[in-house]
């Protein structure tokens, strides 16, 4: 393949290589998605079905547009006032861009970690409990901070001190923490936008094995740019990619043995063993 | 884009030439046991006693060849945490490295052999094992070039034809084993001549059995497909 040839990566992804489920019902499943930002286009015709309790990773070089699409699954891109989308996302059973949809309700039910550790300035136990209350409920908020520290796997370093800041304690101890927020609301989908890019080895096996954890009860999609971090931890894996124009294609889909071991589309195998991106 | 004009990361490139180091170890270790093969069974054929112990020797530096490719192989895989292509490439040439390493105790056993023999002559005039110990060594040749060449297409066709031939190996092997039951049947006395060749036989038809699993391996390398004898897993499921 010729890896200069800008042509060949602006192309579209053959749909035999695209990986869909015909007998069961994918809980989130994106139809011929694109997104514009002030009219440029970005990503273009995305489909993608993601299985219920599997972990879906999006990888690709950077500026494919992974995170413009995972930011699609749970209308984050309504923030940015200059971001159009067409195309679907169903999610239970419904588009979640149906006019009828309240973006709010969306995000509870689709969470999401972002890269760096956000936090509140409040204490942990506030962060923890942030969703609830606005969600209006006030009755055993300690329990459900207790159990969501804990299925983030963060309680037993965290437990002593929930009334300190939730800034005062390691990024990856953060990282967990957020993570707890988000579960707090019960969600069906966590989003992760490389959850564990900007901390240490321990501190990234400790969201990794999280990840696994969770994803028995949960659906993980995460964005990352870690590669054996994709293998270790997802069930499939999506690969993103652009051209010159920079518009993001989903060139192939499938299980991480097909992805990593042996891609069907030459520009997968391209990206996984470094040659591109 | 880097000086050269190439827009592969300068990384990469070191992996790639690093891989083709890797091959060329390959080709060297092949080309010292398809020797020691060859000069095995002449020793034998001239009751060359010196040649004999020559090849037992030299197959400590097959052995050691070996080692180093492993070490090659284990390097590449914990430096650069290869994928897809890159990773099926260095597993195989580890395999293959096993394999010829194997090809080589079977040169050292034949020697042995030969040297166990002593001053006896064999007990037929050798035909059908040198014709054996040929295509042997010329499947092993075919199996490492289907290897290196990384296209799917030849390595299909190699291994179709290497499948042919190693039938044609398993022939001539039950030919001698036939013939020197005849003769053993004809005197009995001849029984431990006859196991001498019968064991040099064997030893070059494992040979042939050897290449055909290289190039299974060149299989899995160029195209994925797992595959052992009649034997062939999917590794792409879903």
């Amino acid at each position: 393949m010729a890896l200069n040839d800008t042509d060949l990566l602006s192309q579209e992804g053959s749909a035999e290589n695209i990986l869909r489920f015909d007998d069961i019902e994918p809980i989130l499943e994106a139809r011929d998605l694109s997104v514009a930002y002030s009219g440029n286009t970005a990503i273009s015709n995305v489909s993608l079905q993601v299985p219920k309790n599997s972990v879906v990773s999006l990888i690709g070089p950077s500026g494919c547009g992974k995170s413009t699409l995972l930011r699609c699954f749970n209308r984050m891109n309504d923030l940015i006032p200059s971001a159009s989308v067409n195309g679907s996302v169903n999610f239970a059973g419904q588009d979640i861009y149906a006019p009828e949809v309240d973006p709010t309700e969306i995000r509870f039910r689709i969470g999401m970690v972002f890269q760096r550790p956000n936090p509140f300035p409040k204490s942990i136990y506030e962060n923890v409990a942030f969703g609830p209350r606005i969600n209006g409920m006030t009755d055993d908020l300690d329990e459900l901070v207790e159990t969501s520290l804990r299925r983030a796997a963060v309680w037993d370093e965290v437990k002593d001190r929930l009334n300190e800041s939730g800034l005062s304690v390691s990024g990856g101890q953060q990282q967990r923490i957020c993570i707890a927020r988000a579960l707090a609301v019960n969600p069906e989908i966590v989003l992760m936008d490389e959850p564990a890019s900007a901390l240490d080895p321990i501190s990234t096996q400790a969201i990794e094995a999280l990840i696994q954890e969770l994803s028995n009860e949960v659906t993980i999609i995460i964005v990352t740019h870690n590669m054996q971090q994709a293998t270790r931890i997802s069930n499939y894996a999506a690969v993103m990619m652009a051209g010159e124009e920079r518009i993001g294609r989903m060139i192939e889909y499938g299980t991480n043995e097909q992805v990593f071991g042996n891609p069907k589309d030459e520009r997968t195998e391209a990206y996984v063993t470094g040659r591109i991106g | 884009m880097d000086e050269q004009g190439s827009i592969i990361p300068t990384g990469r490139q070191d992996f790639d030439r690093e891989l083709g180091r890797l091959e060329a170890e390959l080709i060297l270790m092949s080309g010292l046991v398809e020797q020691a093969i060859f000069n095995a069974l002449n020793a034998l054929k001239n009751r060359d006693i010196e040649r004999s112990q020559k090849v037992i020797d030299e197959d400590d530096h097959i052995d050691r060849t070996e080692l180093e490719i492993e070490r090659s192989c284990v390097e590449l895989i914990r430096r650069e945490a290869p994928m897809a292509g890159d990773l099926r490439r260095i597993i195989s040439a580890l395999h293959i490295a096993g394999e010829l390493e194997r090809i080589g105790d079977y040169a050292e056993g034949i020697a042995k052999i030969s040297i166990t023999m002593g001053e006896q002559p064999p007990l037929k005039e050798l035909i059908d094992i040198p014709r054996m110990g040929d295509m042997a060594v010329n499947m092993l040749k075919r199996s490492l070039e289907a290897f290196i060449s990384r296209d799917p297409d030849h390595v299909r066709t190699a291994s179709v034809e290497l499948e042919k031939d190693d039938d044609e190996v398993d022939d001539l092997y039950a030919k001698v084993q036939a013939d020197l039951m005849d003769l053993v049947k004809a005197a009995p006395d001849n029984a431990e001549r006859a196991t001498y060749l019968m064991w040099v036989a064997h030893n070059v038809e494992r040979v042939a059995d050897r290449a055909m699993n290289i190039v299974e391996r060149a299989l899995y390398q160029a195209t994925g497909e797992l595959v052992s004898g009649t034997t062939q897993i999917e590794t792409t499921a879903e």
